[in-house]
């Protein structure tokens, strides 16, 4: 190459190499900027590895956890090994024979040395209720008894005559089960082993789920009704002004959830202050109190007032924002207020609304320690059968069961509500 | 003053006061009458009332005391959407939820116009500003320049007789500004409306206006035509507000008809025209607009001639910027044409320079 040709073009010397744009140094430009690019990243990852190790300590792994424990079986697998080899053979109609019970025999007996049987005996009788009587039962007497044990076994506990315990065992003998959902969902096995709705009688799940959502949406519904007007007013006046009305709201934060839920009763309870001032203004007599807590009324005004600042917070800030040029250009254009306020100005509420919304439709549905403590009977939510079944029933796996049902629901909700008005949003 | 006269004029601003706190006046008795088809501008520095004026105007601010009239009205009890006024807005205040058209046809829809009268009308409005393509974007897709032009096209398609504007320009570059400024000043003469301008430019106000009201402080300083503004200011204010200005500090000496004679605190004795001053002893402004002094080497005869010496040339092409000294001033700007039969000259050198009396005006002491 002469000296011309690199003077006409020194582009192709200084910066190309094999068609490739290289740095000074000569190296390719992509790898150079990739690199560049790869110390930031790690940089800021680094920045954020202490909230990641945290979420996933203390938020990821527990949830995965507990989403595993819904579907965890292994107290039959690991208790009755030989019981479900000798059942293979077994045809599922009537009862097994009697290799299937000196197997049953064999592998009691070692859980009995084992300690094991309790909670064999516990994960039974989520399935069928005499199977723990049975099980600690038998397996007291199983080192005494001899072949045949098919008649021992018939004489030790009436449940081993019956077919069912045995088509429980085959069913639920595999390391993961669907049994908590099957429950969770009112739903149980027939003979046949299909799944079918549980008696009319012992149907309690579905319904609280219904009306969980039902409260929530509800719930949700009142803040927005009250948190608007107020949003409103605060983003209108004057900062001095409307720094007050935020104390006002901000008060539920700043006072701890049973003081404020004492309260509540105080004020709502048959003896309470509106009731009597009802009756001492002869609007309602002293039979007719109104019953507003501990029931569903009680849930939901506590909740209503608990939630309030989630719902306000957000629409304050979306607000604060609206230029009121955009009422004013409505105006001038011919809108009556009415037509300004809902044409002009509400659509642009409509982030805050929708943050707000959700906030406190998603608190509100995993809600517990209000319903609890003013709930009563009627205002019982999803959460608070969860927190039995986690702490009275120790039933877990039901418990996990129904935690990722909600779970599932909430993501769903969440998923169809950005479908619907996500998109303008993000526009807006 | 001459402020027009109210009974005929479109809009009418009879003694109108303005406080927002109760104790301070932000429009300190304003009168103005504005004729139809006039276009008017507000000029003034920023917080000088200005928008105060215009929102009283549209109905969003009421007025504090005096009557505001439209069409020999008094409308101080009319809500804004009743007084059919556009208006176009510094931000633009499209609705960002709405799309172009939805925007153009909110004003007609809720007139309870039918859906292809409506259409018609919206189809005009945006050929109007050269925007029919754009009818179906929302007002974030669009630049700025093309925002202003919707908001325009908006705040005409209803066919209001009369349009705000308030800094509608405010936001964009210089060179649109100015493009914007002919198209506005283009549709205000195609359409014969009266439109009511809210600047702090001087040069677009200089540009598009009928007339122009010169705020501060809460009052019309004057009111009239761009050139007499520039040519004849009635107070200090205005002379240094509008255009380039020198300023020369003195007290009347002696007061003859239409001339007066003013010393400068440096003991020269200016012959200048009499505006504001009455009587001798008074403190008083002059003022000289830097393009009226020239170099007195011409053997005219000039009512006035003082020494100076150059401080300062600043070569412009079509003519030399020159900071001299004149009468113990020093920031005393005068503009040499550049012509082939001057003299050039140099920092340092002495030049005799001259003025004549009428285009030295005694404004006030402020
Ligand atoms: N809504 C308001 N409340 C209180 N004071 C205001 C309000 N709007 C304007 N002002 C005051 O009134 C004065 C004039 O304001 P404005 O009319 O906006 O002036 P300009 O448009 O000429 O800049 C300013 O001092 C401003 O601080
Ligand atoms: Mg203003």
């Amino acid at each position: 190459m002469t000296q011309g040709d690199a003077a006409t073009d020194p582009s192709m010397t200084d910066h190309m190499r094999d068609g490739q744009m290289v740095t000074a140094d000569g190296t390719p430009l992509k790898a150079s900027l990739k690199r560049a690019e790869r110390r930031r990243k790690i940089i800021a990852l680094l920045f954020v590895a202490p909230l990641l190790v945290f979420l996933m300590i203390s938020f990821i792994i527990p949830i995965g956890q507990m989403m595993f424990r819904s579907v965890d079986n292994p107290q039959i697998t690991s208790t009755l090994p030989r019981t479900l080899e000798a059942m293979e053979a077994w045809d599922g109609q009537g009862l097994p024979d009697e290799p299937v019970y000196a197997a049953l025999a064999a592998d009691l007996t070692i859980a009995q040395e084992n300690r094991t049987v309790g909670q064999l005996a516990v994960r039974l009788n989520y399935e069928i209720s005499a199977a723990r009587g049975a099980l600690t039962r038998t397996a007291r007497q199983v080192s005494n008894m001899e072949a045949p044990y098919k008649e021992k076994f018939l004489d030790a506990h009436r449940l081993w005559g019956n077919p069912e315990i045995f088509q429980i065992i085959k069913r639920e003998g595999r390391p993961l089960t669907a049994s908590y959902y099957v429950s969770a969902l009112d739903r149980t096995y027939d003979a046949d082993g299909n799944i079918v709705l549980q008696n009319e009688n012992r149907r309690i799940y579905v319904d609280l789920y219904i009306r969980t959502l039902l409260m929530s949406l509800g719930i949700t519904f009142l803040t927005l009704l009250l948190g608007f007007p107020i949003s409103f007013l605060m983003s209108s006046l004057p900062m001095r002004y409307a720094n007050l009305l935020m104390i006002f709201v901000l008060l539920p934060f700043w006072t701890s959830l049973l003081v404020r839920t004492t309260a509540w009763i105080v004020l709502l309870q048959q003896q309470g202050v509106i009731n009597e001032l009802l009756v001492w203004a002869g609007f309602i007599s002293s039979d007719n109190r109104l019953g507003m807590i501990h029931n569903m009324t009680g849930t939901i005004i506590a909740m209503t007032h608990i939630l309030l600042p989630f719902m306000v917070l957000p629409l304050y800030s979306v607000m604060k924002t609206i230029p009121p040029s955009y009422v004013r250009a409505a105006r001038s254009l011919g809108a009556n207020p009415w037509v300004a306020f809902w044409r002009v100005y509400v659509p642009q509420t409509l982030p805050g609304i929708g943050a707000g919304a959700v906030l406190v439709f998603i608190i509100s549905i995993g809600y517990y320690i209000t319903p609890a403590l003013v709930g009563g009977q009627s205002g019982q939510m999803i959460s608070n059968l969860i927190a039995y079944h986690m702490q009275t029933s120790l039933n877990w796996g039901l418990a996990a069961a129904l935690g990722t049902i909600l779970l599932v629901g909430v993501l769903v909700l969440y998923w169809v509500y950005n479908k619907l008005v996500g998109a303008d949003i993000k526009l807006g | 003053m001459d402020n027009g006269n109210p009974s005929e004029a479109f809009v009418a601003f009879e003694r109108v006061q303005k406080s927002y706190d109760g104790e301070e006046l932000v429009v300190k008795d304003l009168n103005l009458a504005i004729g139809k088809g006039e276009f008017l501008t507000m000029l003034g520095p920023s917080g000088s009332g200005k928008t105060t004026c215009l929102m009283m105007l549209a109905g969003f601010e009421t007025a504090t005391y005096g009557d505001i009239l439209l069409d020999g009205n008094a409308i101080n009890n009319i809500p804004p959407h009743k007084r059919g006024i556009g208006m176009v807005f510094q931000n633009y205040a499209l609705f960002p939820h709405m799309t172009i058209g939805e925007n153009l046809a909110f004003p007609l829809e809720v007139r309870g116009m039918g859906k292809s009268e409506r259409e018609e009308k919206v189809k005009r409005a945006l050929a109007m500003v050269q925007m029919e393509s754009f009818a179906g974007r929302r007002p974030a897709q669009l630049s700025g320049g093309q925002q202003q032009r919707v908001a325009l096209a908006r705040a005409l398609v209803f066919e209001p007789e009369l349009v705000l504007m308030d800094e509608p320009l405010g936001a964009l570059d210089k060179n649109l500004r100015e493009r914007m400024q002919y198209e506005i000043k283009h549709l205000h003469d195609q359409l014969g409306i009266t439109v009511v301008y809210v600047t702090h430019d001087q040069t677009e106000a200089l540009t598009m206006s009928d007339r122009i009201a010169v705020f501060d402080d809460g009052r019309i300083q004057q009111l009239a035509p761009p050139a007499d503004l520039y040519e004849r200011p009635e107070n200090a204010f205005v002379a240094q507000f509008i255009g380039e200005n020198n300023k020369l500090m003195g007290k009347v000496d002696s007061v003859d008809g239409e001339s007066a004679m003013v010393r400068l605190d440096d003991g020269s004795l200016v012959k200048s025209l009499r505006v504001c001053v009455n009587e001798p002893g008074e403190e008083t402004t002059l003022s000289l607009r830097p393009e009226r002094v020239l170099v007195a080497d011409d053997g005219k005869d000039y009512d006035n001639t003082f020494e100076a010496v150059v401080e300062e040339l600043i070569y412009l092409g079509d003519h030399i910027r020159s900071r001299v000294n004149v009468c113990g001033n020093r920031d005393f700007i005068m503009k040499v044409p550049n012509s082939s039969d001057h003299h050039s000259m140099a920092v340092g050198q002495k030049v005799r320079v001259g003025w004549s009396m009428q285009d030295c005006r005694a404004l006030d002491a402020s």
